[in-house]
Order: structure tokens, then C-alpha cells, then sequence
């Protein structure tokens, strides 16, 4: 592309509705936190020490890394009394490219001291619910013509059940057979938030990082991701709040990362100190490109942002 | 090698020795979940398609494929001979090979041909080729409606639909891609 400035003012101009829209959508969601009580805060994009996950590979900067999410700095807030926290951050992943995913996005993260992950799907969706009604937005949004249905009562279905009802095997099964991501994106996602937006709950114990183990039901994490039209939007769960057990899962991830030779990161002592007095709490990171993609109609998501890193 | 992050759209591979297209492609991760890239393929060799899905640690190779120009000679049988106008050897497609092309197969024609591993897999035209009409039903004058076509042969004996006012004898082209009619040609 040329960088003639008039090809600037052609794709910048055309994206003009696009841009108003978000800014009105941050400020809407804003307006929520700060009537909740909420504090918004500020951490480092830039850290030593990013969570060791084993499939989300961050991008260095000099001896650091970027973010690949904010959780590790807020959690210590949360451990040190600030019990509402959101913020929207620009977080960074190697390697991750296409119509629905930018090296660098921007990510909305809240926590809440002494909720658990169903009150934070309430949550979520009374967010989301307040921010579109706040933007003088229809309950009903047409996306890539069909119509979703954002009155409140949204679905949930544990990742068991979508297993039974969607996958041609069941949960163990995928797991056994190490296909759990290939059944959930060709099977499972595109049935998700068919009509109105779905809930997927209680993952598989060993796909949750820093999420809390059900007590109930031991095999399974008290995580879930928010999905609208076949499309995740949001990612949350109760807080792991046992420090040895993180520090073991820590060590876990990156052993199996370096069996596949990615970068080391130093382990988060600090963070892991933290943890021994973090509260009871909930927290969930959401996509806000996402769900600009929503709300402006578009398949892509270069078009919801001004640059996409090919346009520099 | 290559890993599955060099995959895109148009990329020629090489799967259990045979070469492949990706006419579909579509980068998706489960965020917390492992990066998947998914794949419609064409085999090369026989058209069939298929769907696959890669991983970030999947390897593969690509595809040794190249074109090269070559001089149509005649047709043996069910085969195609062509020669290569630098060397003067001689290869063979077969008609499954040659497709659509041999609507617009003239001799003498010069086209591509398309090698795998230095194997004649297929052929490529050039996009517009002058054929002249051998078979039309003559004008009827008068008949002036605008749009309006008939069937012709050409000298390959293919039958192609033209304006009804183009007449046996005249040189006419045709886009190879579409198989239509463009325009007449003085000769």
C-alpha cells in the first residue's frame, strides 16, 4: 500500500463510523464500571514476567515482554485491598493473525473481590446489556445477516453438554485424543450464540491456568468464555487463589513450553507472593474488537481499528 | 521445512508426494487454547478437495512446481504430445491432464506446461487464443436482435455460442478461461 497521504485520508475516512462507534462503546462501558463502584486502573504493558501459558507466546521487548494480558498486575492490586478494578489495556501475542485476531488488541479486564464465575456472568451480561442501551444501541444486533438477541437470560451450557450436543465424541474423549481445540472450533464454536449470546462453562480442569477447580466436580474449572455468533468475546473465571497449586501449574505450562523450544519466563514471584493474600474473586478479560466487529457489522477486524499492522 | 504459521491462501504443497493447493485459508485460536490454521487443499494431479486443519507444530513442504513453455504436436491415442522447443524432448499428458484445454488445443499452439518434480502434471493456456470458424448457420438477414446468439464449431471442433452475425470462414477469440466469445478478428 501506498503511503501517499491521500490513501491515508481514503481508508482512515472510510472507517469514520466505525471509529466514533468504539470510542462511544469505551465510554459507555466506562460509565458502567464507574456507577458500579469500580476503580479503573493503569499496569505496565511492558513486564518481566508474563503468566507461562502454553499456548499464548508473548512478543519480547529488549529483556522483557509485552503483555499477552493484564492479569498477573491486577491480581495484585486485588491482593492488596482495591476489590473493583477494570481496565482497558492493549495486550500483544505472538503470532496471532487473521480476520479475527490482531497482534495487538485491546482488552477490557475487570475483577470482583468475593464474586464467583456465575455472578460474573450476570455481571458480564448486565455490562454488556447497560453499554448498548447507554449507546442508544437496538437489543437486537444484526451481524453478518442474522440477528442476535441481547435481552437479558442469556444461555449457558457446560463444555460437557455442548460435547453431547454438538461434537461427534464426547469432552473426555477429545481430551484423550488430544482433538479438544479442533472439535470446539469446527464443531462446537459455530453453534455457539446462535441467536442470542451463549455462555460456555466449567472447561476441563487442565484448560484453566489460574482458574479455581470446581468443588463439586473436580474434573472440571470454574471458567467460561462468552460467545456471540460463533465468535468469543470474553474469557473469565473464579480466581485460583491457592499459590502452590499456581506455582505447579506454572511449572507445568512452561515445561510444555519448552518442549517446544518457546521462550522461558522467569517464574512471577511476585505475583505468586501476592496470591497468598488475594480475597476470593472473579475476573474476566473481553475482547472490545470483538465486539466492535458486532456491533459495526463486519467479518474482519482490521476494519474496527484505524491501523491494522500492515497499514504501517 | 516449513511450519504452519507459512501457510496462506495459493501456498503449493507437497502431501504423501503429491502436490496440493490451499484455495481456502483460515487463521483461529481458542484463546487460551492452541493456534489452528484451517486449510481447504485441491490436489493438484486429480482435483479432488478436502479440508485440514494444521497446528503451530505441524511441518510440511512445498510443492516443486513450474511452468514451461511448449509447442502442442498432435494426439496419439488418449495422449497429448508436447515439446519442449529448448531441448526438442518430447512429453505426454493425458486427456484427464489436459481438462477444458483441449477446446482451444491447436496445433503447433504454444502453452504452458505445468511440472511437478520435472513431471508433466497439466496445462496452462495462454488466457486468449484466435480460432477460426469451421461450422455456422449463415446470417439470416434481418435478423437483428440485439444479443442474440447461435452455435458455431471452430477449427478444434469445439462448439462455442456467438452473436449470430459472425460467419463461417472468420477468426473469432476466446478467452480460455471462460470458454467465450470476445470479439471477431480481422484476418
Amino acid at each position: 500500500m501506498s503511503t501517499f497521504p491521500k490513501d491515508d485520508h481514503f481508508y482512515l475516512a472510510r472507517k469514520s463510523q466505525a471509529l466514533h462507534l468504539r470510542a462511544r462503546f469505551i465510554q459507555s462501558i466506562r460509565s458502567f464500571f464507574i456507577e458500579q463502584d469500580f476503580l479503573e486502573v493503569e499496569t505496565p504493558i511492558r513486564i518481566p514476567s508474563p503468566a507461562p501459558e502454553e499456548h499464548i507466546e508473548a512478543i519480547p521487548s529488549g529483556n522483557w515482554f509485552l503483555q499477552t494480558s493484564p492479569e498477573l498486575c491486577m491480581k495484585r492490586l486485588l491482593a492488596a485491598g482495591y476489590p473493583r478494578i477494570f481496565q482497558f489495556s492493549k495486550c500483544f501475542r505472538a503470532n496471532e493473525r487473521g480476520d479475527r485476531h490482531l497482534p495487538e488488541f485491546t482488552m477490557l479486564e475487570w475483577y470482583v473481590a468475593q464474586l464467583d464465575y456465575q455472578q460474573l456472568m450476570d455481571q458480564c451480561e448486565a455490562m454488556l446489556i447497560a453499554a448498548l442501551k447507554d449507546m442508544g444501541c437496538n437489543q437486537n444486533i444484526i451481524w453478518q445477516n442474522k440477528k442476535f438477541n441481547f435481552a437479558p437470560g442469556w444461555e449457558r451450557i457446560t463444555v460437557a453438554d455442548a460435547f453431547f450436543r454438538y461434537a461427534p465424541m464426547s469432552c473426555q474423549e477429545a481430551l484423550a485424543k488430544d482433538q479438544f481445540d479442533e472439535i470446539l472450533v469446527e464443531h462446537i464454536e459455530p453453534r455457539l450464540g446462535a441467536n442470542r449470546p451463549t455462555f460456555l462453562y466449567d472447561y476441563p480442569a487442565k484448560l484453566a491456568a489460574l482458574a479455581k477447580i470446581k468443588k463439586s466436580d473436580p474434573t472440571v474449572a470454574e471458567r467460561f468464555e462468552l460467545y456471540i455468533g460463533g465468535m468469543e468475546i470474553a474469557n473469565g473465571f473464579s480466581e485460583l487463589t491457592d499459590a502452590d497449586e499456581q506455582r505447579r501449574r506454572f511449572e507445568e505450562a512452561s515445561a510444555a513450553r519448552a518442549a517446544k523450544h518457546w521462550a522461558h519466563y522467569d517464574m512471577p514471584e511476585k505475583f505468586l507472593t501476592a496470591l497468598q493474600a488475594m480475597p476470593k474473586a472473579a475476573g474476566i478479560a473481553l475482547g472490545i474488537d470483538r465486539m466492535m466487529m458486532l456491533l459495526t457489522n463486519t467479518a474482519i477486524i482490521d476494519d474496527v481499528i484505524a491501523f491494522p499492522p500492515e497499514a504501517l | 521445512m516449513y511450519t504452519a504459521s507459512d501457510l496462506r491462501k495459493g501456498l503449493r504443497l507437497k502431501i504423501d508426494n503429491e502436490p496440493f493447493i490451499i484455495t481456502e485459508f483460515n487463521f483461529v485460536k481458542p484463546g487460551k487454547g492452541q493456534a489452528l490454521y484451517r486449510t481447504k487443499l485441491k490436489n493438484m494431479l486429480n482435483g479432488n478437495q478436502f479440508e485440514r486443519t494444521f497446528r503451530s507444530v505441524d511441518n510440511f513442504e512445498t510443492a516443486d512446481l513450474r511452468e514451461k513453455k511448449m509447442q502442442y504436436l498432435y494426439k496419439e491415442g488418449d495422449k497429448y504430445c508436447f515439446m519442449d522447443n529448448e531441448n526438442y524432448e518430447q512429453v505426454y499428458l493425458t486427456e484427464a491432464q489436459v481438462g477444458d484445454a483441449v477446446n482451444f488445443l491447436l496445433d503447433n499452439i504454444e502453452v504452458e506446461i505445468l511440472l511437478f518434480e520435472d513431471r508433466p502434471i497439466g496445462i496452462s493456456l495462454p488466457n486468449f487464443v484466435e480460432l477460426i470458424v469451421t461450422e455456422a448457420e449463415p446470417w439470416a438477414k434481418g435478423d437483428t436482435v440485439s444479443g442474440a446468439t447461435k452455435p458455431v464449431k471452430v477449427q478444434t471442433g469445439y462448439t462455442i455460442f456467438v452473436p449470430t452475425f459472425v460467419t463461417e470462414g472468420e477468426k473469432i477469440r476466446i478467452d480460455t478461461r471462460t470458454g467465450e466469445y470476445l470479439t471477431r478478428v480481422k484476418s
